[in-house]
């Protein structure tokens, strides 16, 4: 708290008394952190509460008697009855699996549709051909299409091409363009001054050169952001992968967790190995923002602007 | 070829490039000074990976789905075409007005919730701090994914054991089953959803309030202007266009409410009280089978979709800014 008080002073303003407004609107913000984060830290208790505690031990801030039993049985790392006794449904996670095949999915999306889109963008950016504005009304329709209405067809192509249960049949859809990509990117390469290109043309570099050579080194930084969003969302994606990829060799996290819910009784579901595979589930999400959360932040900055 | 780094490496690539950028451009002479007017052939290979993307997975499902509405296709055997028959059905289906009001619902509480939320938190964040750890925070479960968001507070509102409850019955109220009650289940998904997308939203709007010129606030400031009537007067309209932008983002999104209600455990009850239009249209696909019919639906959301954008664009008049 020092520490931001601190930023907002390094502004050119003088640094001010705390009025009693300005405390009040503090203790706000304070309470909105608190609300936007106390669920996760309940959710990282509850994961170490033994389930037979749940009924007694409630509101304590830290469980009577903590234990990672309940990471263990997600994990498979306890035998069936061990599991049984602590509370599980013999469910696993198979946490690792998933973690690769997300990792899969993510990363592979989130390069190519990035990379293919910023060629796309690049062309309604910089280059004249007959047709572009046409063609590039006809994407920016698309933007309009809710996902679930091309979503059907597109499974039960993917389904006549045999690829349910395969990486191709996961990726398919989104690893060569989306709508909003290369409209984003677009209005990105429109947003630079094209003198660089001008001068490399001079020299006599063609366009694919120019692209390669020049474009794509100067825009690493954003181009870099823009993949680390795409990746984001292909990370949050559910219902895709859960149609497409049900298996375990191609479950994605989000797949697995809504599986495993699924595997855990209505009655009495086992909430401390549900809360302990969430807590698996969101530890690359906190690692991604230990790693690049000034990017992704200051990235909403440069996504606002049009 | 990673070790060289520096000038050095700028010039050994562009010597390696030479050959190939000199014949491109000798090429471009060849064809004269018409050259720059068209890149004709080499926009082509830009546009070659997007365009199969899109004709493969964006044009032709949108042409088989629209063609699916009018057929009894179950993803089994082959469609065959049963006329507007889908359409006619749909116009009789409680389900599915059922699903549009449901939905509607949903929408009206989750953007009203978290656009008037969400402005609040940016304009505290603009007036009290730049910290960039604060943000990070508050994009904390934007970044999760929504199953892990829907399971998390799944447990927090447990009718027996969840934390809220503790919370509700400490205070002297009587424990809810938020899932469980018809009345309650919607508002508390659309809660859940303001939750997790406010920080998001509120950062965008942040990012909006911070192109407004200090200026303005300055010389609102020598006027003796207060807090809300700066606010009122020169935050909100300036930034209009981008709330604009975020309201119609948001919406669409909002409409296309699916995971959450997807793991609970009532898949759509308490009496169809959750049931949203996307939810409908995926049990209808696929655990009914009747995908035809579900395409049907998911054509008039397109259609429903397509007007209240429309209809927003030119309310908030998106495009035009004030600022120019």
């Amino acid at each position: 708290m020092a520490d931001s008080e601190n930023t907002a002073a390094s502004a050119p303003r003088v640094r001010r008394r705390l009025s009693p407004g300005r405390t009040l609107a503090w203790a706000v913000l304070i309470a909105a952190l608190v609300i936007t984060l106390f669920p996760f830290y309940w959710m990282i208790r509850t994961a170490l509460t033994p389930a037979a505690d749940l009924p007694t031990d409630t509101t304590a801030l830290w469980p009577h008697h903590a234990t990672l039993i309940n990471f263990e049985r997600v994990l498979g790392l306890t035998t069936t009855a061990q599991d049984l006794a602590a509370g599980g449904s013999g469910a696993t996670l198979d946490f690792l699996v998933s973690l690769r095949n997300s990792i899969i999915y993510a990363g592979l999306i989130a390069f190519a549709q990035t990379f293919f889109c910023a060629m796309a963008g690049y062309a309604f950016a910089r280059l004249r051909f007959r047709g572009r504005d046409l063609l590039f009304g006809v994407f920016v329709m698309a933007l309009m299409v809710p996902p679930i209405f091309t979503l059907l067809p597109n499974f039960a192509l993917v389904k006549s091409l045999g690829w349910i249960g395969s990486f191709e049949g996961l990726v398919a859809p989104s690893v060569l363009m989306t709508p909003f990509a290369v409209f984003f990117l677009r209005q990105f390469f429109l947003s630079i001054p094209a003198e660089v290109e001008e001068a490399a043309a001079l020299d006599g570099a063609g366009r694919l050169t120019q692209f390669w050579r020049v474009v794509l080194p100067m825009s690493r930084g954003p181009l870099f952001t823009i993949g680390l969003i795409t990746a984001v969302w292909a990370w949050k994606d559910y219902l895709w992968p859960l149609l497409v990829g049900p298996d375990q060799n191609t479950r994605v996290l989000t797949a697995a967790l809504g599986i495993f819910l699924q595997q855990s009784p209505d009655a009495a579901p086992d909430w401390t190995g549900l809360m302990a595979a969430a807590v698996l589930a969101v530890i690359p999400v906190a690692l991604l923002l230990v790693f690049f959360g000034r990017r992704l932040v200051e990235s909403l900055n440069f996504t606002g602007i049009k | 070829m990673a070790e060289i780094s520096g000038p050095v490496g700028g010039v050994a690539l562009a010597a390696r490039n030479r050959p190939r950028g000199t014949s491109a451009g000798a090429a471009r002479r060849r064809r004269g000074s018409g050259a720059r007017r068209g890149d004709g052939r080499v926009a082509w290979v830009f546009l070659a990976p997007a365009l199969l993307g899109f004709a493969l997975f964006y044009l032709y499902p949108t042409v088989r789905g629209a063609y699916f509405s009018f057929t009894d296709y179950d993803l089994l055997s082959p469609p065959h075409s049963v006329g507007a028959a889908n359409y006619r059905a749909l116009w009789h289906d409680p389900l599915y007005w059922n699903a549009l009001r449901v939905t509607l619902q949903y929408v009206v509480i989750n953007i009203v919730s978290q656009t008037v939320l969400a402005l609040g938190l940016a304009w505290l964040m603009f007036r009290l701090t730049r910290s960039v750890l604060i943000r990070v925070l508050l994009l904390v479960p934007w970044l999760v994914p929504n199953v892990a968001v829907g399971l998390l507070w799944l447990w927090l509102l447990d009718a027996n054991l969840g934390f809220v409850n503790h919370l509700i019955t400490a205070a002297g109220g009587s424990s809810q089953g938020f899932f469980t009650t018809p009345a309650l289940a919607m508002p508390a998904i659309a809660m859940i959803n303001t939750w997790q997308y406010t920080g998001y939203t509120a950062l965008l709007l942040y990012a909006g309030m911070l192109q407004i010129p200090s200026s303005l606030y300055e010389s609102a400031r020598l006027d003796g202007a207060g807090e809300i009537r700066t606010f009122t007067r020169i935050t909100l309209p300036l930034m209009r266009p981008i709330l604009a932008l975020v309201l119609i983002v948001s919406v669409i999104g909002s409409f296309q409410i699916f995971d959450t209600i997807s793991i609970t455990p009532t898949h759509g009850g308490p009496v169809n009280a959750t049931r949203a239009i996307y939810y409908y249209i995926y049990q209808l696909a696929f655990t009914q089978f009747r995908m035809g019919y579900a395409c049907a639906v998911a054509m008039t959301l397109v259609l429903i979709l397509g007007v209240l954008t429309f209809l927003q664009m030119r309310l908030l008049r998106a495009s035009r800014s004030d600022l120019a």
